[in-house]
């Protein structure tokens, strides 16, 4: 198998790998703090004292997501500095900066008020234990930015210049790279997708509770405040969707084209809702792009630009250089091939600045140099061999973004539905089948929050920094056989680590059906 | 003495903390586990930084990468 499989390949299926386990706790721990701020002020206005236990109950299930996912992240810093050591040293400071702040800023944060969350109930007053709750559901927020400006930036990257002698791209606008756009649609995205999980998450576990007819107050009062931040987050995130798919179509139109499975774009293009992708077809040929399809007519247009009426590239456009502007016009830039011409270019220039270097020509270092600059926002495309390289994996990102969608699209409907049986039909609560729906739904809501990434992550390829760098040239010079060791290694450690969360997890709701959630002191 | 005071409160609000953990004792457990795992056997035998290890200064690593990215 190794043989079968390359270091790339490898070092890609690691890194998704541990990404996407270290995704399974970070959105439940967005949430959930958020879900257990409001179940406490509720606890803290009314002074009841059973909002207190059902406060307890779920932050001690935050508790164990937290402890089950806390430092799974730092794997991916490993794997930066072994696999991806070429990538690592390019990014500069650029990735070092947001991710020594979330460090900084986790730590202390989540040091300070997580203890005083748990540790502090009797012994600090009700509203400083309060506003310690709201401070962890803001620091894990605030955690997860950073993380998403440095993800952003390499999915846009803005506000730096490339330094040819320290072979690093150098930040020289902290804002630029801050408040990017992309990095702003998506911390709103993923953090609101956060909500919807952990709300999804409440909603079955009350579900389980209502089905064994154990705390039955307590599980309708979670469901429904679940089912309010559910609802509004559901919303939130279409809403920040929306945003990021206008940020797609300006900066990685290739991965909306993938998305949709278009090569032959139009104006007032439609938006395939249903279809099976033809998974033969290649760019420039004569197949049909579906094997079928249901359409929303000028879906896409209006997704990608807000306009019905404007032009969506496809692939084969973009490959002959005709995109979108930021004002939505179709332009005619440079064709895929002119810039995998320009990149080999910059790759000359910068081969010869370090040749001039080794010299001590500043003459020549400073020509190569201005060579360098000008053609350095082609600079990935040098390492690829034709055009069809840039286009990612068309069915995988075409499926994952319909099924993102359409689960999403349950999860919303799910919500109001629960907020009108908990309103105005009480007596359906008390259905089996709704309890089983809430319970089958928390696979789902996780099934929706990693296809989101996989549209992210798989449909931006093969750049892992859009346009400078490619996947294949980011990698270190290791043997596939030793990634292929650590891969395994991961993947035993952290099924392990999740069995064992979720084992933790069953035993204490279990232990808590025997007795009454409302009365914990 | 206040900040000597106001200082082993804060012992005394973990220690305290520490002792009276139910669910908490295994969580702990987990994550000392899992970080025993990941900085001593992971870091130390299976993940190092290829640069840091390989050259003794920035521009010897600035100039194998420009080797690995232009070859």
């Amino acid at each position: 198998m190794n043989d079968l499989m390359s270091v790339v390949d490898w070092s890609r299926a690691q890194f998704a790998l541990t990404a996407m386990y270290h995704w399974l706790f970070v959105p439940l721990t967005i949430g959930l703090s958020l879900i257990v701020a409001i179940m406490e002020t509720i606890y803290v206005r009314t002074g009841d004292a059973k909002w207190k236990g059902i406060t307890k109950f779920w932050m001690t299930l935050f508790g164990i997501n937290f402890a089950c996912g806390v430092a799974t992240g730092i794997i991916l810093e490993f794997e930066f500095g072994t696999n991806w050591s070429n990538y690592s040293w390019f990014v500069g400071d650029i990735f070092g900066a947001p991710l020594a702040i979330e460090g900084i800023l986790a730590f202390f944060m989540e040091a300070t008020f997580v203890a005083v969350m748990f540790f502090g109930w009797k012994k600090v007053s009700k509203g400083f234990h309060l506003a310690s709750t709201w401070l962890t559901a803001l620091g894990v927020s605030l955690s997860a930015l950073w993380i998403l400006i440095a993800n952003a930036w390499m999915q846009n990257p803005v506000g730096m210049r490339f330094d040819p002698s320290q072979m690093r791209n150098v930040m020289d606008n902290f804002w630029e790279v801050a408040f990017n756009s992309v990095a702003m649609n998506k911390f709103f995205h993923a953090v609101t997708s956060g909500w919807v999980l952990a709300a999804v998450f409440v909603v079955g576990v009350s579900s389980w509770l209502l089905w064994r007819k154990s705390n039955v107050e307590a599980a309708k009062k979670s469901m429904k405040v679940a089912s309010w931040v559910g609802l509004a987050g559901a919303v939130l995130v279409a809403w920040t969707g929306d945003g990021s798919a206008v940020e797609v179509a300006r900066v990685q139109p290739m991965k909306l084209a993938a998305m949709e499975g278009l090569y032959n774009g139009a104006k007032g293009q439609s938006l395939v809702a249903l279809g099976v992708v033809n998974a033969d077809k290649r760019p420039g040929d004569t197949q049909p792009e579906m094997h079928f399809s249901i359409d929303i007519p000028y879906g896409l247009s209006i997704l990608a630009t807000h306009d019905p009426n404007a032009f969506v590239p496809g692939i084969n456009d973009l490959i002959d250089g005709i995109e979108i502007n930021a004002a939505g016009d179709t332009v005619n830039t440079v064709s895929y091939a002119e810039r995998i011409a320009l990149g080999k270019k910059a790759q000359d220039a910068l081969r010869a600045y370090g040749v001039a270097e080794k010299a001590g020509d500043t003459e020549a270092m400073a020509a190569a140099q201005a060579d360098i600059d000008a053609n350095f926002k082609y600079f990935g495309y040098g390492y690829l061999s034709s055009p069809e390289d840039a286009v990612p994996n068309v069915p995988l990102t075409f499926y994952s973004f319909r099924i993102m969608v359409m689960t999403g699209g349950y999860l919303l409907l799910l919500f109001i539905v629960l907020l009108f049986v908990s309103y105005r039909k009480t007596s359906v609560l008390e259905k089996g089948w709704l309890h089983w729906v809430g319970i089958l739904s928390i696979p789902v809501v996780w099934i929706c929050s990693q296809s989101g990434w996989i549209v992210a992550e798989a449909g931006r390829q093969p750049w892992v920094i859009q346009d400078l760098l490619p996947t294949g040239a980011a990698i270190s010079d290791i043997p596939a056989g030793s990634v292929a060791t650590t891969f395994w290694i991961f993947a035993v450690l952290f099924t392990l680590l999740l069995f064992a969360e979720i084992s933790i997890m069953i035993r204490f709701i279990s232990k808590s059906t025997g007795s009454d959630i409302e009365s914990a002191k | 003495m206040k900040i000597k005071d106001s200082a082993y409160k804060v012992w005394r609000f973990y220690v305290d903390g520490f002792r009276g953990m139910t669910v908490g004792r295994s969580l702990w457990l987990l994550i000392l586990a899992k970080l025993a795992i990941f900085f001593l056997i992971l870091k130390l035998f299976f993940f190092p930084n290829l640069l840091e290890r390989d050259y003794d200064n920035d521009a010897d690593r600035a100039r194998a990468v420009r080797e690995n990215l232009t070859r």
